[in-house]
Formats: structure tokens, C-alpha cells, sequence
């Protein structure tokens, strides 16, 4: 059965009200979050009160029962703000809530749900310091002793870690890899169990305001009810489910943040004078932005599309991931003309042009590198040409 | 204590307004519409004095087109307990609205009414000074600050001079001005909940008021362009150009 979400007519209000927000607060807000590096805590209750942890969490744990076309709009309205503020909410809602909802035993659902909708906030452990998707190479380690499991590993580039109240941690309950990653399982972790600690955060590129840092886990015991569904050897595939839902939020974002860059570009280009004229003028400068409308128009439509897909419940691997790889490296795109359109005053950290390019960057790279994408839909090609199927 | 808020809907404050070709209004199709900036703050005003405990119930109202229903989804979402539309398709004059509002607030008997001070439309600054004139009940307009006290009202004003402070004995009319506070988002859960909130619909006819016009627009214009201004090279310059033009 499709996914109808929230009811439209009051999910256009909400837009209506997220995109003022947007403009009246979150904006006006950017500067002092990236001279502190932090989002300040009042700009964080509001984002509570609003209901932006809650946004796809089932309505009777205290969510908005949004479906995937419906998230990812908001996601995209939100992310023409800093990329901190998407951060923030998005590990909340794209992995644990949704590993949480697909794999959660009720009790579990129970227990969590209505805390990450009210907004605690969550971590999401699955990459190390020698795997990332690459779950053969996993360290972290969880034993059963007694009654209790025990989880010791390192836990690498973890957002919101620093923050995060609960963090769902992928480690291997089996010596031997085994077919079907059967040998990671998931387990809820309250952050301040003992044996649980937080390095400091790393320093990045962009993305000011939004934190990763490492998760070490030494001899932490976690009652047997940890386990995420109760069953062993189900983690990777609910951590796998979570990242292409990831994948989408992505999307949504480079397309929320490119049209952000587009309009910077856009007045600059206005007010800008060279050889006695505003350079929008010129018909070089013309292109650079006629392309990156067509672009972000393209990208904005695969999104859309996407979404749509998954809420009917087709088979959407190859849309999800094309979606993703397109809208991050359009958006680096725009990023980049954005710097060029701004000449010289582009290379300088006082105009906007300069951290929109470095923020722009990790768009490619998380949630799946382009290059990923590429073997996934490849893959996915050859599996339906084999299979014979007409697509 | 029942607070009565009317809310207008009108063009967006960000929007940039077009004049329609023929001169005989601004041109509305297909521009975004929203809840009056002013009303956006009498409502937000009547939610604080019912979180103070000061008022029980607040209801929003509003005067116009079917659509007028989303402005007052968005006062429930903020926080108003019901609404009543009443619908028409006509323009409503000043003294039409003042005229259905004595009729609501005959059958609501509110404490308050909290409006706006003038609408971003048609800035005319009149429907709350009608309606007291018309209910024959104290006014505080421009308000600053609004205290609630047993059954009367104290109401600092924005007037040229300063402020200036008045206590009225409620029933009584408030006009809210800019400085009264900052509305609030309505947020996700609560525009959730206000779907759920009762809204009536009536039309002018359920209170008997005739809304046909009395004012006639002969003309809408846009501003003059501002024309551009003159780069001089120094004070003689400058100088001499003000005497050229007679402005010293």
C-alpha cells in the first residue's frame, strides 16, 4: 500500500511556516553558529517545538507520520539554511528512527520513539576506523555474558555523537563473516552507560555547527533487550535500509542548499558592476546561471520522482541512488560557480560564496561516495538486465 | 474571560505588490496570501494572556473568501481554540466588518477583542476604532503592552509623542501595534491539532449586515520610481547644486 503521509492541505501550512522560519530565524542565526561552531541551545528548543525531530516518527509515538516525498520536501525547505540544521535532526529521523520503525521490537519503539521525536538527540554507529560499508572488516564486537551483551570497539566520524543520547550501534555477534552480513547486529545505547565515551570532535572542512568525533566502547554491558528487534544478525540490512533513506535526505538537501547558492549567485550577479553594468549583463555569467537553473530544475525533479517511488513502494535503488549522486555533485556545481561568478571576492571568507563550496563538498562523499553509487547502479543495471527484466 | 480576535487575510508581507493594469487594484491572482502581520499579533497577544491564566477561551474570526479558512487554521495552530469564518466573495469595507464583528461579539460576550491596528493591505486603521464606536466600549489602540486586570484592561499606546497609558473597563477593543511581541511559529504537533479544532462558517446575511460598498476606488498607482541621484566631485560642487535647486 502507497504512503499517503500527512494530510496535504496541513503539510503546506507546515511548509508555509518552516519556510518563514527559515528566513526570519534560521538565517538570521547562520553567522553566530559558524563564529561558535554550535547551534545555540534556544535555536534547538525552537527546532523541538516546532516538531523538526518528529517529522516521518508514527503519529502515536508523538511524530508526524510523514511520508518520504512529504520528509524530504521539508528537508529540502530547511536546507536552504546552514547544513547544520539538517544535521542535526537528520540522523534522528533518516537512521535510528527509521531502523527503530523497520527492525524495533514494540517495547523498544515504545521506549525511544517519542524521545527522539520530542527531540533528544541520536547517533548512528556503523563506520570504523577500517570499515565503512564494508562490513566484512568490522571490529566492534559484542558477546553475550550472563544475562548482559558486552560491546567493545571504535566507532569512527560519528555525527552528533558529541550530543547524541542514544546511539545505535552496529558490532559483529558473530567471529566468522557470514553470508548476508549475519554476522552485525544493532544495539541501542544509551550514551551514558558506562564504558561509553566521545573523543573530541574533528575538525572539518565545512559544515559549521554540526559535529562527528569517535565512539569508543570499552566492556560496555547493555541489557539482553539491547539488541535492536531482538534478534541477532539483522543490523547491517536495517543499517543498509537506513542509508537509502539517507540517500534521499541528501538529495533533498544539495537541491535545498543549491537553490541557496543559485540566489546568492543570482543577486550578486545583480549588484556586481564591471565596465559600467551589473555583471549579470554579461552573457558568460548568463550561462553559469541559466546552467545551474536547469540543473537544480533536473535535480529537483528527481528527487521528486524518487520519493514518489518509494511511497508507492516500487523498486527504487537505481532512482534513490541516481537522485543522490546527481543533486550533491550539482550542487558542487553550482557551489562552483557560485565562486566564480563572485570573481575574486568569491575566494574570500566574507562572502557566503566561500563556505557554501566548502560545505557543498561532503554532499559527494557521505551517505554513499558518488563513486558507490555508481558500482550500485551499475550493479543494479546488470542484476535486471540478467534477470531479464524490461525496465 | 473570552478573547474574540479577528484576523485578516492579505497579501504576503514579502511579497512584492503589482498594480493591475487598468488601475483598479492590486493584482492577486496567483499571489501568496497570508495571515495580516498586525492580526498575527493580536493572536499571539490572546494566547500569552490565556497562558497566564488571564483568559479561558480565544476565539479567531475572519471576514472574507473561502480561503480565508487557511488564515484561521493558522490562528488554531498557534493556538486559538475555534473559528468562525464568514464567508464572502466581496470586498469588505471597514465599517461592513466593524458591523459583523458587534453582531459576533453580541452573541460571543468576549472580555476582548484584540485586533490589528490596520491591515498591509489597504492600511486603513479604521475597523477597531468602528467597532468601539459602533459597541459603544473603550478603545486602546496602537498597544504596546497589554495588562489584564480583574475587569479592566491597562493599555500602554504607541503615539507620536511616547507612550501613553490608558485603562479601559472590558468589554473593551484592543488594536495591537508592532511592539506588542514576536508571534510564534505555528508549529508542527499544533498545526496537527488545529485540524481538528472547530470552525463555523457563516455568511453577512447570518448577521444581517449589508457589506455592499460605500467607498469607490478611482485610481490604484504605483510609487513614483525614485529617480537616481548625482555624484559631485567636491563641497563647492555640492554646494553650488543645492542653491541650483533651491533646497538650502
Amino acid at each position: 500500500m502507497a504512503e499517503h503521509g500527512m494530510d496535504q492541505e496541513t503539510f503546506g501550512q507546515f511548509i508555509e511556516q518552516l519556510e518563514r522560519y527559515v528566513r526570519e530565524r534560521l538565517i538570521p542565526a547562520e553567522e553566530d553558529i559558524i563564529a561558535n561552531d554550535r547551534i545555540p541551545e534556544d535555536i534547538l528548543d525552537e527546532m523541538r517545538d516546532m516538531g523538526l525531530f518528529g517529522l516521518t516518527m508514527p503519529e502515536e509515538y508523538g511524530g508526524a507520520a510523514m511520508n518520504t516525498a512529504q520528509y524530504v520536501e521539508t528537508i529540502r525547505v530547511l536546507s536552504y539554511a546552514l547544513p547544520a540544521y539538517r544535521s542535526i535532526i537528520s540522523i534522528n529521523i533518516g537512521m535510528v528512527c527509521s531502523a527503530l520503525k523497520n527492525g524495533g521490537t514494540e517495547a523498544q519503539k515504545q521506549e525511544w520513539l517519542p524521545r527522539l521525536a520530542a527531540g533528544e538527540i541520536a547517533c548512528f554507529g556503523l563506520t570504523e576506523p577500517g570499515s565503512g560499508s564494508d562490513s566484512a572488516a568490522m571490529q566492534t564486537t559484542a558477546r553475550m555474558d550472563g544475562n548482559e551483551w558486552v560491546l567493545n570497539g571504535t566507532k569512527r566520524y560519528i555525527t552528533n555523537s558529541p550530543h547524541a543520547k542514544l546511539g545505535l550501534i552496529m558490532a559483529r555477534t558473530s567471529k566468522e563473516n557470514q553470508p548476508k552480513n549475519a554476522h552485525v547486529s544493532a544495539f541501542l545505547v544509551p550514551m551514558d552507560t558506562d564504558g561509553v565515551s566521545v573523543g573530541k570532535p574533528d575538525k572539518k572542512m565545512g559544515q559549521s555547527g554540526s559535529h562527528i568525533a569517535d565512539v569508543m566502547l570499552d566492556d560496555v554491558r547493555l541489557p539482553a533487550d539491547a539488541l535492536l528487534g531482538g534478534e541477532e544478525g539483522q543490523g547491517f540490512r536495517f543499517a543498509m535500509q537506513s542509508l537509502d533513506n539517507g540517500r534521499l535526505s541528501i538529495a533533498a538537501a544539495s537541491c535545498g542548499y543549491g537553490k541557496r547558492i543559485l540566489d546568492t549567485a543570482l543577486r550578486y550577479s545583480t549588484e556586481r558592476q564591471a565596465f559600467g553594468e551589473p555583471i549579470s549583463q554579461f552573457q558568460l555569467i548568463q550561462a553559469m546561471l541559466a546552467d545551474s537553473r536547469a540543473e537544480l530544475y533536473a535535480g529537483e525533479c528527481m528527487l521528486r520522482d524518487a520519493a514518489a517511488r518509494v511511497d508507492a513502494k516500487e523498486k527504487s535503488i537505481i532512482e534513490a541512488a541516481s537522485a543522490k549522486m546527481f543533486c550533491s555533485e550539482m550542487c558542487n556545481r553550482i557551489a562552483d560557480r557560485c565562486v566564480q561568478v563572485h570573481g575574486g571576492a568569491g575566494y574570500l571568507a566574507e562572502y557566503e560564496a566561500e563556505r557554501f563550496y566548502r560545505d557543498s563538498r561532503i554532499y559527494t562523499i557521505y551517505e554513499g561516495t558518488t563513486q558507490i553509487l555508481q558500482l550500485v547502479i551499475a550493479k543494479n543495471m546488470l542484476r535486471d538486465f540478467a534477470a531479464g527484466a524490461q525496465r | 474571560m473570552k478573547i474574540l480576535v479577528p484576523v485578516k487575510r492579505v497579501i504576503d508581507y514579502n511579497v512584492k505588490p503589482r498594480v493591475k493594469a487598468d488601475g483598479s487594484g492590486v493584482d492577486l491572482a496567483n499571489v501568496k496570501m497570508s495571515m495580516n502581520p498586525f492580526d498575527e499579533i493580536a493572536v499571539e497577544e490572546a494566547i500569552r494572556l490565556k497562558e497566564a491564566g488571564k483568559a479561558e477561551e480565544i476565539v479567531a474570526v475572519s471576514i472574507g473568501p473561502a480561503k480565508a479558512q487557511e488564515t484561521l487554521r493558522t490562528a488554531l495552530a498557534m493556538g486559538a481554540d475555534r473559528a468562525i469564518l464568514v464567508e464572502t466573495d466581496e470586498e469588505v469595507e471597514p465599517l461592513a466588518v466593524a458591523k459583523i464583528l458587534k453582531a459576533i461579539a453580541a452573541e460571543e460576550e468576549p472580555g476582548l477583542i484584540m485586533l490589528g491596528k490596520q491591515a498591509i493591505d489597504d492600511d486603513a486603521n479604521q475597523t477597531g476604532q468602528m467597532l468601539a464606536a459602533l459597541m459603544e466600549r473603550p478603545q486602546g489602540t496602537f498597544a504596546n503592552t497589554v495588562e489584564v486586570d480583574g475587569d479592566s484592561v491597562t493599555v500602554k499606546r504607541e503615539v507620536d509623542g511616547g507612550l501613553q497609558t490608558v485603562k479601559l473597563t472590558m468589554p473593551a477593543i484592543v488594536t495591537t501595534d508592532l511592539r506588542l511581541n514576536e508571534p510564534r511559529y505555528a508549529s508542527l504537533p499544533n498545526i496537527m491539532k488545529a485540524k481538528k479544532k472547530p470552525l463555523d462558517s457563516k455568511t453577512p446575511a447570518d448577521y444581517g449586515v449589508d457589506t455592499a460598498k460605500r467607498l469607490t476606488t478611482t485610481n490604484v498607482s504605483e510609487p513614483p520610481v525614485r529617480q537616481a541621484g548625482e555624484k559631485v566631485a567636491d563641497v563647492d560642487a555640492l554646494v553650488a547644486k543645492i542653491k541650483a535647486l533651491g533646497i538650502a
